[in-house]
């Protein structure tokens, strides 16, 4: 079997890494045409990429000592509105100028215009916290209704905090969920008919009423979880 | 200042990260948990003096610290760091080999990796860094970085090749 050259190996590294230049990455594809030594060393490290992505754990934290981390934050650090939120809202209503609404029923495009405004860094969430009884107290004097903040950790949906938002013209109460890396954003408001639910672009919505509140969870997160997430979080009321 | 309080706050979201960098390094759930709740802390304690850049890679070099500090502090002389200037990286994977016998498997070939080319092929593999995040996480050259990596891989496939 041919050999790779000894001088190529940390190249091939770089390249396979995204971390050669164009001009260098050209040179060294162009020396695999004629070394199959080196071609076959790519193969390798292309094929154990593979191995590596499919045969090595990626470690999640543990529930309990999330659980266990989160109330030393709320002690830490204090609650407020980051800088960003004006522009942040200045953000939503011009996106709600791009997109057709009518002032009562929120549309899907709408919801997923928020949802992914939400997603960019810095946006998710003004206030931050595991606890329901920081986020709950935090719309207080912010909207004209009190939104159900639920502990739903049980069922592994960690409460990761709460923003504003304005959709369907007005504005609503955001809580943001997580599902291991899956960001679950539930709108919350009172009255009002809900989008129904549905896909869109990758991206699942379950919308559902009670007590007098309209709610429309949407995540990136499979259909079949986010309506266990949707039915722990009406069974927990 | 608000913006440190922030960023405090952003570290929640990167625990994930920590836990999979602390499980690796430390190769036991029990250690790894006790090392991130001591990063978390520092972290925390520390956040006021943030200065700026990716939180996550903050977060995570305060996790290898801690986890490197807690392998020293266990007198684990099997877990002896490596020197960056080896001789031949194929002859490195040679001595691994016959160190380790067990290494079939994907998982086993990474765990018995010396200690420094594992968090770099975690780091590179697992969290999708850059040279210059792995650096900046690890304290290391990217020269370094890019030569653990290297050396990683070429161990990693003289094992699979090993595995009748």
């Amino acid at each position: 079997m041919t050999e790779p050259c000894a001088d190529k190996r940390l190249l091939l590294t770089a390249d396979l890494d995204g971390e050669l230049d164009a001009g260098r990455s050209a040179e060294l594809h162009n020396h695999m045409r004629g070394c199959p030594g080196c071609a076959a060393l790519r193969d390798d490290l292309l094929s154990l990429r593979r191995t590596l992505a499919t045969d090595i754990a990626y470690h999640r934290v543990p529930h309990a000592l999330r659980q266990k981390l989160a109330p030393s934050t709320k002690r830490e650090t204090a609650w407020r509105l980051p800088a960003g939120f004006a522009g942040g809202a200045l953000a939503a209503g011009m996106a709600l100028l791009l997109l057709p609404h009518s002032p009562d029923a929120v549309s899907t495009n709408e919801l997923l215009a928020s949802h992914l405004r939400a997603l960019q860094p810095g946006h998710l969430t003004d206030v931050a916290s595991n606890d329901q009884h920081n986020v709950k107290p935090w719309f207080d004097g912010k909207l004209d209704f009190a939104p159900p903040v639920r502990d739903v950790s049980a069922q592994g949906f960690v409460l990761d905090g709460g923003r504003l938002d304005y959709v369907g013209g007005r504005t609503v109460a955001v809580l943001v969920y997580l599902r291991q890396k899956h960001v679950i954003d539930l709108y919350v408001r009172p009255d009002a008919p809900t989008a129904v639910s549905n896909t869109a672009n990758g991206y699942n919505i379950v919308s559902w009423t009670q007590n007098g509140f309209a709610f429309t969870a949407i995540s990136d997160l499979n259909i079949n979880e986010l309506q266990q997430f949707a039915d722990a979080f009406q069974a927990q009321s | 200042m608000e913006e440190r309080d922030r960023r405090a706050v952003l570290l929640l979201r990167h625990l994930d990260a920590a836990y999979n960098l602390a499980r690796h390094l430390m190769r036991d759930p029990t250690q790894a948990e006790d090392v991130v709740q001591d990063a978390m802390l520092k972290a925390l304690a520390g956040a006021a003096t943030f200065r700026g850049g990716d939180p996550r890679a903050w977060l995570l070099r305060i996790v290898r610290n801690t986890a490197y500090d807690t392998l020293s502090a266990g007198k684990r002389r099997g877990e002896e760091l490596l020197e960056d200037d080896l001789a031949d990286p194929s002859a490195d994977a040679e001595t691994l080999l016959s160190q380790r016998q067990n290494v079939a498997l994907a998982a086993d070939a990474l765990a018995a990796l010396p200690l420094e080319w594992r968090e770099a092929l975690v780091l590179r593999e697992l969290e999708g860094l850059s040279y210059r995040e792995i650096a900046e996480i690890t304290q290391t050259p990217i020269g370094t970085v890019m030569s653990r990596l290297s050396r990683a891989r070429q161990a990693m496939l003289t094992a699979r090749d090993s595995t009748p």
